[in-house]
C-alpha cells in the first residue's frame, strides 16, 4: 500500500494549508473543482468543510453529447482523482487517533477564536485562561466529528469517482499507475496551480465541471443500457480494489443527494413567519389548531410583523375549545404547560424548555401508534400540533425551538426495526439526556467557569433574574468569596426581586436599583454578569429587555460584561436590532406601577386613538459590548459563537 | 420687614421639604421673593448698591442651602445680583457722563489721567457695563485685575462720590432693579413660547422622536410643531417618577401618535428614532446637563446610534458652576420605597447584620457635554461648547 502511504505523507505536510482553505471558504473557491484539482488533500476525512457536496445537479442528461469536447482537456486534473480512495479508508481507521487530527484541532483554534481572544483579552485581561479546556474540548469534539463525517461522507467521493470512471474507463487505468507516484503528482499539481493564472484556473474549473456533467449525463445514459456499464465496471475493478465502491454506487447516489440538502436546510434557519404578511398569516391560521388573535386594535406600527400579545382572557376560549374539540388531542401535560406559558407562570429560557421536555416525556409515555400509521410520521405530526399549541400560548423561545428541533431529528432517525416500546423508551431517554446534558450539567459547568471570574472585593452587577447567574452568585458565595451584588431591575416584570430575595436569603450583600440608575451605580461595579435567552451567530446576545442598556453602560464605564449561556441556546440566526424579531408582552402591564397606587395616568389608555403602550420582551445586545460568553464548553469571545455553533451543532444530538 | 422674614422662612421650609420642585416653579418663587427683598430693603445713605447686594446675598445663601440641588434658586439669586450690579453701573455711568457704549473709546484718556474718581468707577464697573467681547476682555485685563484684588476701596470710592444726591439715586436704583426683576420674571414665564417658536426648525414630517419623562417646555415644543407637522413620539416612562405616563397622555390628547415604552426598551428602539429631545433640570457651565435619572443611558444609546440628542432648556436653568463628580455631588437620593416595595420585601429586609440590602434611588443623572448635540434655549440654539459664553453674559463673575 505504498500509494496509501504516499498520499498520507503528502496530506500530512499539506493538511493545515488545505484545511484553512476549506475552512475559510467552504466549497466556494474549490467547490466543484476541488475534487479533481487537489482531491487528495481536500478529500481528507478530517476536512470539516463540506467540500464533498457535489454541485447541484444541473440536469444535463439529454445534452450529454454537447459536453463531450471538454473531455480531452480533463486528463491533467483527472489522474489524482482516484488515489485518495484506498488511502482514505485506511486513514480513517489507522491514522485517526494519532497525528493527522491534531492539525484539525489546531485549525479550529487557529481560525477565528485565537485571534479574537487576543483582541478580547487585551480589553480587560479576563479571558486569559480559557484556552486549555477549550483546546481539549474542541480537539475531542473535532475527533468525534470527523469520525462521524468520515462515516457519513465516504460514499460521496466514491460515487463521483465511480460515475466518471464508468465512462472513461480507459483513463482510469492511468491513475492506477499513477498511484505509485502520488506525491510527485501532487507536486506537479501544485506547480501547475502556481503557474496558472486565475483566469486559467477558472477556465480549467469550468472545463472540469463540464467534463463532470458530461460524465454524469453519460452515466445516466449508461444506466439506460446496463450491460456495457457493467462491463466497464469490471474492467476498472481490475485496476484498483474498488469492489465495495462499485456495489454501493447506485444506492449511494440517492443517499448522497438527500444528505446535503438536509444539511443545507439545517444550516440556514427557516425564515420566521412575518405577521404583517397577510397571506401567510391567513395560511398559518388555517393550519393552527387554536384560533390566534393577531388583530389587535392598538398595535404599534413598528411591530406589526410580530405576533401580537395574546391576553390571558383568551384562556377561557382556549379551554372551551380544548374540551369540546376532540380533534385537537392536546396531551394534558402539554396543555398544562402551555397554560402556564400563557399566564407567564413559567418564564425563562431554561425553565420553559425543561417544562416542555417534561411534558413531551409524558406525552410520549402515553403515546400509542394508531393503527395503519408509521410511528415516526405520526409522532412528528403530533409533536408539530403540540408545538403549534404551545406557540399559540406564547411564542416559542429559542431554547425551546432548539430542543424541539433536536427531538424531531431524533424521531426522524428512529429505526423502523425498533418496537414501539423500544422507540418510546429511546425517545424518553433522549428527552431526559437533553435536559440533563444540555441544561443541568451545562449550568454546572458554566458555574464552574464563571466562579473563577469572581474575586474577593468584587462588585458584581446583574440585570433581571437569570437562573444561571443566580447559581453562579450563590455558588461563589458558598465557596467563601467576598463580594457584593448589584441587582438592577426593570419594569414591568421586576424579576430582579426574585433574585434579590434569594440572594438575601443566602446572606449576600446586595444593592437594588432600577435600570435608569444603572449609570449611577456602574461607577462602583467591577463586573457584570448577564443571562441570555439566546446568542445568535453574529455574536448578538438576545436577552430580556434592558440587558443591552446595562451592557452598553458597562461598556461605557469599561466594566467587563460576561454573558452566561448554555450552548443549546445558541442559534444560527443573525440579527442586528431588537425590532425585526422580538416578542410583545402585555401592554397593560405598563399601566400600573407595582406597589405604588398613585400612578393611574394610563388607566383607560386604549380609549385614546393616539396612545399605544409597548411592552417589549427582548432586546439584542451588540457583540462589541460583550467581553466574553461563558458556556459549558469554556469561555469564548462573542466572535466564536459561530465556531461553537458549527462544531457542536453538527454533532448529532443522540 | 417681619412679613418678609416670614416669607423667606416659609420658602426655605418649602424648599427643604421639597414641596417646591421643578426648576421653573422654584425659579419663579425665588425671583418673586427676591423682588420682595429688594423692595423692602431700606437703602441707607452710604453704599446703596452694596447694601442691596448684601441683603440679597444673605437671603440667597439661605435659600441655596435649603435645597442645594435646586440649582435654579442659586441661578436666580445670581441673576438678581447681576441685575443690581448692572443697574448700579448704569446709574454711575450716567452720573459720570460716560455712557457704557462710548466707554471703550475713552479708554486711552482714562489711562492717561490717573486719580480721577470717574476713572476708578468706570474701571470697577467695566465688567458689568460692557457687552462681553474678546476685545473688551483684553482691554480691561490690567484694571479688572486691580479691581479684583481690592474690592473694598472700590466700594469706598463709590460711596464717597454718591453721597451727594443719595435719595434720588437710591430710589432710582431700587426702581431700576425692581423693573429689571420684573423683566426677568417675564422671561422665565415666557421661555416656553420662545423655545417652541423654534420647533418647526427642528421637527420634520414623519419624524420619530424619543423622550424620557416629562418636560413642560417639550410639551409646548411639540404642540407648536404639531400645528404644521405630523410625527410620532416614543415616551420612556422615566422610573421611578413615571412622569412619562402623564406626558404620554398629554401628548395623545393633542392627537400626537404616542407610544409609551419601558425605560429598558430605550436601547432597543433608539435605532429607529430620528431624534431624542429631552428637558433638563439644570445646565452646567461646561455644557453638561443634570437631568432626571436615566438620561445618561438614553444619551449613551443615542450616541451609539448617532441619533441627535437635543436638550430644551430655559436660561434660568443655566448654572455658572462647573461640575465636579456631578453624579454624586449634584444628586439626591430619594426614598427607597419608590423603588422597592417594603411591604413586599419585608420578610427579607430585617437582616441580622445591619441592613443587608441597599436600595439606590438617585434622582438625577449627569450627562456630559460630549453626548449632547444641541441646546435649544429661549435665546436660540447653542452648542454645548458655547454654554460657558452664555454664562458669562448673564452672570457677573463676582457672583459665581
Amino acid at each position: 500500500m505504498e500509494s496509501g502511504g504516499g498520499a498520507r505523507r503528502g496530506r500530512m505536510v499539506i493538511d493545515p494549508k488545505v484545511r484553512q482553505v476549506g475552512f475559510v471558504t467552504p466549497g466556494e473557491q474549490d467547490g466543484p473543482a476541488g475534487v479533481s484539482s487537489s482531491s487528495a488533500q481536500v478529500n481528507a476525512p478530517d476536512s470539516p468543510a463540506p467540500v464533498m457536496i457535489p454541485p447541484a445537479p444541473r440536469v444535463a442528461v439529454p445534452a450529454a453529447a454537447d459536453h463531450s469536447p471538454p473531455k480531452p482537456a480533463a486528463p491533467v486534473p483527472i489522474p489524482p482523482r482516484s488515489p485518495p480512495l484506498p488511502p482514505r479508508n485506511f486513514d480513517a481507521e489507522d491514522e485517526m487517533p494519532l497525528g493527522s487530527y491534531n492539525p484539525g484541532g489546531e485549525g479550529v483554534l487557529a481560525g477565528s477564536p485565537n485571534s479574537s481572544y487576543g483582541k478580547a483579552s487585551s480589553e480587560k485581561a479576563e479571558i486569559g485562561d480559557l484556552s486549555p479546556t477549550m483546546v481539549a474540548e474542541l480537539n475531542s469534539s473535532m475527533m468525534e466529528m470527523s469520525l462521524e463525517r468520515s462515516k457519513y461522507e465516504l460514499p460521496v467521493p466514491e460515487k463521483e469517482n465511480e460515475s466518471t470512471a464508468d465512462v472513461i474507463s480507459e483513463r482510469v487505468e492511468v491513475p492506477a499507475i499513477n498511484n505509485n507516484e502520488g506525491p510527485e503528482n501532487d507536486a506537479r499539481q501544485r506547480k501547475l496551480k502556481d503557474r496558472t493564472s486565475k483566469a486559467e484556473r477558472r477556465a480549467l474549473q469550468e472545463s472540469q465541471r463540464a467534463a463532470k456533467e458530461a460524465a454524469r449525463a453519460s452515466a445516466a445514459v449508461a444506466k439506460a443500457k446496463p450491460p456495457p456499464q457493467k462491463k466497464d465496471g469490471s474492467n476498472e475493478k481490475k485496476g484498483v480494489d474498488k469492489k465495495p465502491v462499485d456495489k454501493s454506487g447506485e444506492k449511494d447516489k440517492k443517499k448522497e443527494v438527500v444528505v446535503p440538502e438536509k444539511d443545507k436546510r439545517k444550516d440556514a434557519p427557516a425564515p420566521r413567519l412575518q405577521f404583517d404578511d397577510e397571506q401567510k398569516v391567513a395560511k398559518a391560521r388555517r393550519r393552527a389548531i387554536v384560533e390566534q388573535t393577531t388583530e389587535t386594535k392598538h398595535r404599534v406600527e413598528l411591530f406589526r410583523h410580530l405576533p401580537q400579545f395574546v391576553p390571558p382572557t383568551q384562556l377561557q376560549a382556549l379551554e372551551e375549545k380544548y374540551l369540546q374539540n376532540d380533534t385537537m388531542h392536546i396531551h394534558p401535560a402539554v396543555y398544562q404547560v402551555g397554560l402556564k406559558y400563557l399566564t407567564w407562570d413559567i418564564v425563562g429560557g431554561n425553565a420553559r424548555c425543561v417544562a416542555m421536555l417534561e411534558a413531551f416525556k409524558e406525552m410520549i409515555r402515553d403515546y400509542t401508534t394508531p393503527p395503519q400509521k408509521v410511528m415516526s410520521r405520526d409522532l412528528t405530526a403530533k409533536i408539530n400540533s403540540h408545538v403549534s399549541f404551545l406557540s399559540t400560548c406564547r411564542p416559542l423561545s429559542i431554547s425551546m425551538g432548539n430542543a424541539i428541533r433536536s427531538f424531531k431529528l431524533k424521531i426522524g432517525k428512529l429505526r423502523d426495526t425498533l418496537t414501539e416500546a423500544e422507540a418510546k423508551s429511546s425517545l424518553v431517554s433522549h428527552l431526559e439526556t437533553f435536559a440533563q446534558e444540555k441544561i443541568i450539567l451545562a449550568d454546572k459547568e458554566i458555574v464552574k467557569h464563571a466562579v473563577t471570574k469572581i474575586i474577593d472585593g468584587d462588585v458584581v452587577l446583574t440585570h433581571g433574574f437569570s437562573c444561571v447567574v443566580e447559581m453562579v452568585l450563590s455558588h461563589a458565595h458558598s465557596i467563601g468569596k467576598k463580594f457584593r451584588v448589584v441587582v438592577v431591575d426593570s419594569r414591568p416584570r421586576l424579576e430582579g426581586r426574585i433574585l434579590l430575595r434569594s440572594l438575601l436569603a443566602q446572606g449576600l450583600k446586595c444593592t437594588y436599583t432600577h435600570i435608569n440608575a444603572v449609570t449611577y451605580i456602574m461607577q462602583e461595579v467591577t463586573k457584570v454578569f448577564l443571562g441570555a435567552a439566546s446568542i445568535l451567530a453574529n455574536g448578538t446576545v438576545y436577552s430580556r429587555v434592558g440587558t443591552a442598556a446595562a451592557a452598553m453602560v458597562a461598556h461605557g464605564y469599561r466594566v467587563p460584561v460576561m454573558i452566561c449561556c448554555e450552548t443549546y441556546k445558541f442559534h444560527e440566526r443573525v440579527q442586528l436590532d431588537s425590532i425585526c424579531s422580538n416578542e410583545l408582552g402585555d401592554p397593560d402591564a405598563l399601566v400600573g406601577v407595582a406597589g405604588r397606587k398613585e400612578f393611574r395616568e394610563l388607566v383607560g389608555w386604549d380609549e385614546s386613538e393616539h396612545l399605544r403602550l409597548l411592552n417589549l420582551t427582548y432586546d439584542a445586545t451588540p457583540a462589541d459590548y460583550v467581553s466574553m460568553i461563558i458556556t459549558e464548553h469554556g469561555m469564548v469571545p462573542p466572535t466564536s459563537v459561530p465556531v461553537i455553533l458549527r462544531e457542536y451543532r453538527k454533532e448529532p444530538i443522540l | 420687614m417681619p412679613d418678609l422674614q416670614a416669607a423667606v422662612d416659609d420658602f426655605v421650609i418649602k424648599l427643604k421639604r421639597r414641596q417646591v420642585e421643578g426648576s421653573l416653579a422654584t425659579a419663579k418663587s425665588t425671583v418673586l421673593l427676591l423682588r420682595q427683598v429688594v423692595s423692602h430693603q431700606r437703602i441707607p445713605s452710604s453704599g446703596p448698591a452694596s447694601s442691596l447686594i448684601d441683603a440679597v446675598k444673605s437671603v440667597g445663601s439661605r435659600l441655596i442651602a435649603a435645597n442645594p440641588m435646586e440649582l435654579a434658586v442659586g441661578n436666580m439669586v445670581r441673576r438678581v445680583l447681576h441685575i443690581i450690579r448692572e443697574e448700579e453701573a448704569t446709574i454711575v455711568a450716567a452720573q459720570v457722563g460716560v455712557t457704557p457704549v462710548s466707554d471703550s473709546d475713552d479708554d486711552a484718556d482714562v489711562h492717561g489721567v490717573p486719580g480721577l474718581s470717574a476713572v476708578a468707577l468706570a474701571a470697577a464697573n467695566r465688567t458689568a457695563l460692557r457687552a462681553p467681547s474678546l476685545h473688551n476682555l483684553l482691554e480691561s485685563l490690567p484694571t479688572s485685575a486691580g479691581a479684583n484684588v481690592e474690592p473694598v476701596p472700590e466700594s469706598d470710592t463709590k460711596s464717597r462720590c454718591k453721597s451727594s444726591d443719595k435719595n434720588s439715586k437710591s430710589w432710582k436704583l431700587k426702581h431700576g432693579v425692581i423693573d429689571a426683576i420684573g423683566l426677568l420674571l417675564g422671561e422665565i414665564e415666557n421661555y416656553h413660547s420662545e423655545i417652541s417658536e423654534q420647533a418647526l426648525e427642528h421637527i420634520h414630517q414623519k419624524q420619530v422622536i424619543l423622550t424620557l419623562g416629562r418636560s413642560r417646555s417639550l410639551l409646548h415644543f411639540f404642540r407648536e410643531a404639531k400645528k404644521k407637522r405630523s410625527f410620532q413620539v416614543f415616551v420612556a416612562e422615566g422610573a421611578p417618577r413615571y412622569q412619562g405616563h402623564k406626558f404620554a397622555k398629554e401628548l395623545a390628547a393633542m392627537e400626537l401618535q404616542t407610544t409609551v415604552i419601558t425605560d429598558s426598551a430605550v436601547f432597543a428602539l433608539i435605532s429607529r428614532v430620528n431624534m431624542v429631545i429631552v428637558g433638563a433640570h439644570a445646565v452646567m457651565a461646561n455644557g453638561g446637563i443634570v437631568a432626571p435619572v436615566g438620561m445618561h443611558m438614553v444619551a449613551l444609546a443615542a450616541r451609539r446610534h448617532a441619533v441627535p440628542f437635543v436638550v430644551l432648556t430655559g436660561l434660568h436653568k443655566l448654572c455658572p458652576l462647573y461640575p465636579h463628580n456631578p453624579s454624586v455631588v449634584l444628586n439626591e437620593l430619594k426614598s427607597p420605597s419608590q423603588v422597592l416595595d417594603f411591604g413586599e420585601m419585608s420578610d427579607c429586609l430585617d437582616g441580622t447584620d445591619g441592613s443587608p440590602v441597599h436600595v439606590v434611588n438617585p434622582m438625577f443623572d449627569y450627562v456630559p457635554p460630549e453626548l449632547i448635540s444641541l441646546f435649544i434655549t429661549d435665546s436660540g440654539g447653542h452648542n454645548p461648547s458655547y454654554v460657558y459664553r452664555l454664562v458669562a453674559e448673564i452672570y457677573s463673575p463676582e457672583d459665581h
